[in-house]
């Protein structure tokens, strides 16, 4: 589904990655954990596609295509979607609006006609309903003044509209009270199968015990410095991550 | 009019030949009594009019061309300029849209706009041209029996001489201003609706019958009344891109609500801005102003304007009525090397009277626009309400946005409120909906359309449709 090899990558001439090795399988959900400064959310830029961040090094393929060769809009229509820490608002451009146009996108990339209109709203009702949102949620500008709860649940509603390959999730549960928790993973939760990944990028260990990962890595300067089963997460929610670096000096 | 009923009309076989009541003479340039006098001859006006135009010269030639604007282009030459000309023949206009700038079609073709009117917006000549006789006459007919008048400025000043005496220069006075005196002297053409007591107008008097029109006036002067209690909905321009071998244009508009009447007037304005360069784009100085002259009585200014190269425009109201209710919704668009200075004036004269400005400036290119807005106060108008709200988008860094808003409060008991932002098109939202799939361009549009959406949905609703269109064809390859 995606490899990372040896990516470096920098911005305002820092680098910030120095040199990430990662592969995700179909069907696997990861965790990348670490402390502040980590890289946690370069990497998520990166891969996403934003231009404020230079590659420096090191490649990453998408499905057997090189991601970095490819357009924003065409990583997303080629399955890969990010899920944003920090959603932005667009005044006066409906939610609905927005859906339907990002849906029509990818279903032309795909060589498919544009989804009739009831049969949008159905998929997206039934959708909003999962997601515990009310129908005047597709009437409301693209996140304006939405809640923190409710940018990420509108995040995690557009995944289970668009249905991606690969959904990326960027601090998603940032800004979470324990019920918003709740329905966020189970919307993600939903997500899992198997021709699908998650790759979730997490700062706290909590959001771990509502999606359990296959696999789990520590980010460190740059670098991812340990992997291993949901277990490191819990090593690192008791013992912090200093032992990490100790270890890796030592 | 129901626009099936429309549609049959416009698709009726041209049966009458070419009818032009113009002789094809043409003025010499320059501007002088004569000139005057030759324009109110061809216009088959009374002495009384021609007389009115002459004081409107003569107070002109003292006026000076007004510097306050934050416009650049270079000076007019209003003795260059060729003050009459009839629409041209049919032989020297294109005889079919072969013959039509491709470029020009494609953008028809972008609009939506239906085919039989591009031929006419283009200018194609004669057969390919629809009957605009018949259509004029049916709507005409409808309107009679409601008792509206709607008609050419020069058929009301020879039909109806008592109303255009009345009225004319009432609101808009022929010393206003240097455009407006200029206009008031050398006027050609333009509208006028009379909309009587009580009578809500049966149709949207739109730019469907405009476009017919022979050819649109360089000084075009429009005049409406409504009538105690009337309502009239007018629209005007077009969203099909018009092009004009006269590069200046001064409009004058004078609307007059009486009492519980209401005016709403929307305009969506795409003149030629001119190349690249901003070479040979239409120069716009339009001088509109309402008056709710009656208690009670609204007048509503819905603009979108996004062409011409030089844009110099406020449309104003004049709140004299006790109750009355002034609204300017805006959009102004600019890109390449086009400038416009625009914006509006509330005058709160008669007690609670309330004005609402919304006013959706968007600058790309290297373009430049000022948005300039002035809210009065006076003394008697106790309980006078004023909201403002002035935003603008940048998109580029080589446009720029400019907000001049003046307040003069003459009481302490009114309320006024002012929100203005200037915005650069956010680099994140354009990547949030790009990392959706959705392309730069559409994401562009999308988020520019929403910036104006409050405006938008002031518009009829065809026109907010063509409207939205229109955005994206101005605003196309702006981006990256």
């Amino acid at each position: 589904m995606l490899e990372i090899k040896d990516l470096h990558a920098s911005i305002d001439g820092t680098e910030i990655l120095k040199g990430i090795n990662l592969t995700i399988n179909p069907g696997e959900v990861h965790a990348i954990m670490g402390p502040n400064g980590a890289g946690k959310s370069t990497l998520s830029a990166v891969l996403a596609g934003n231009e404020g961040y230079e590659v420096t090094q090191g490649t990453i393929t998408f499905e057997g295509e090189d991601l970095l060769e490819m357009a924003v809009e065409d990583r997303a229509r080629a399955g890969l979607l990010m899920g944003f820490q920090y959603p932005v608002e667009i005044p006066g451009v409906k939610n609905v609006y927005l859906l339907k146009a990002a849906l029509n996108a990818q279903r032309e990339a795909r060589g498919e006609g544009e989804i009739p209109a009831p049969e949008f709203m159905k998929l997206v009702r039934e959708k909003l309903a999962y997601m515990k949102m009310d129908n005047s949620f597709l009437q409301r500008a693209v996140n304006e003044g939405f809640s923190g709860g409710e940018k990420k649940r509108n995040e995690i509603l557009q995944m289970l509209v668009l249905q991606p390959k690969l959904a990326l999730l960027d601090e998603i549960d940032s800004g979470l009270d324990i019920d918003a928790m709740k329905v966020v993973s189970q919307g993600v939760n939903s997500l899992r199968s198997e021709d699908r990944s998650i790759l979730m990028v997490t700062h706290y260990q909590r959001l771990l015990n509502h999606i359990e990962p296959d696999v789990v890595h520590i980010l460190m300067d740059g670098r991812v410095v340990k992997s291993g089963d949901k277990t490191l997460a819990t090593e690192v929610e008791d013992r912090g991550y200093d032992w990490l670096t100790e270890g890796s000096v030592a | 009019m129901a626009s099936e009923e429309m549609e049959q009309l416009v698709r009726r076989e041209y049966t009458q030949g070419f009818v032009t009541d113009i002789e094809s003479d043409t003025a010499p340039p320059g501007l002088n009594e004569d000139t005057i006098a030759f324009i109110s001859k061809k216009k088959e006006e009374p002495q009384w009019m021609l007389d009115w135009r002459l004081e409107a010269f003569e107070q002109w030639k003292k006026m000076s061309e007004p510097d306050w604007s934050h416009l650049d282009y270079p000076p007019i030459d209003y003795q260059a300029i060729s003050y009459f000309s009839a629409p041209k023949k049919p032989e020297d206009r294109p005889q079919s849209l072969d013959e039509v700038d491709p470029k020009l079609l494609e953008t028809y073709e972008k609009l939506g706009i239906p085919l039989h009117e591009r031929a006419a917006l283009a200018g194609v000549a004669v057969d390919a041209v629809f009957d605009s006789v018949s259509v004029t006459t049916t709507f005409k007919d409808k309107l009679a029996e409601a008792g509206v008048i709607f008609c050419s400025i020069s058929e009301a000043i020879r039909e109806h001489p008592e109303l255009v005496k009345q009225y004319l220069g009432t609101v808009v006075s022929r010393g206003d201003n240097f455009f407006a005196a200029l206009n008031s002297a050398v006027f050609t053409d333009g509208s006028f609706v009379y909309v009587p007591e009580g009578v809500e107008c049966p149709m949207e008097l739109s730019t469907y019958f405009r476009i017919n029109a022979a050819n649109t006036g360089q000084f075009e002067r429009t005049l409406i009344i409504c009538d105690k209690q009337a309502q009239v909905s007018y629209l005007e321009g077009c969203t099909a891109p018009q092009r004009d071998e006269n590069q200046l244009h001064a409009a004058v508009v004078e609307l007059v609500a009486l009492d519980d009447a209401y005016i709403k007037y929307s305009t969506v304005q795409n003149w030629y801005p001119g190349d690249e360069d901003g070479k040979g784009g239409i120069y716009n100085f339009v001088t509109k102003r309402g008056d709710c002259r009656g208690d009670r009585s609204k007048i509503s200014w819905t603009q979108v304007e996004t062409g011409s190269a030089i844009t110099w425009k406020y449309p104003s109201c004049l709140l004299r009525g006790d109750d009355s209710v002034g609204e300017f919704y805006s959009v102004a668009v600019t890109n390449g090397r086009q400038q416009a200075d625009t914006g509006t004036k509330m005058i709160h004269i008669g007690k609670n009277t309330k004005s609402t400005i919304v006013s959706k400036g968007i600058a790309a290119g290297r373009s430049d626009q000022a948005y300039r807005g002035l809210v009065k106060i006076l003394p008697r108008a106790e309980n006078a309400r004023n909201f403002t709200q002035c935003d603008s988008l940048l998109i580029g860094d080589q446009c720029g946005a400019h907000t001049f808003p003046y307040q003069e409060i003459s009481n302490s008991k009114s309320m006024v409120e002012h929100e203005a932002t200037t915005s650069k098109i956010g680099e994140d939202q354009l990547f949030y909906c790009q990392s959706r799939g959705i392309n730069e361009e559409d994401a562009v549009n999308m988020i520019v359309n929403g910036f104006c959406k409050d405006v938008f949905q002031e518009l009829p609703m065809e026109f907010a449709v063509e409207a939205e269109a229109l955005l994206s064809v101005t605003l196309e390859g702006s981006v990256g």
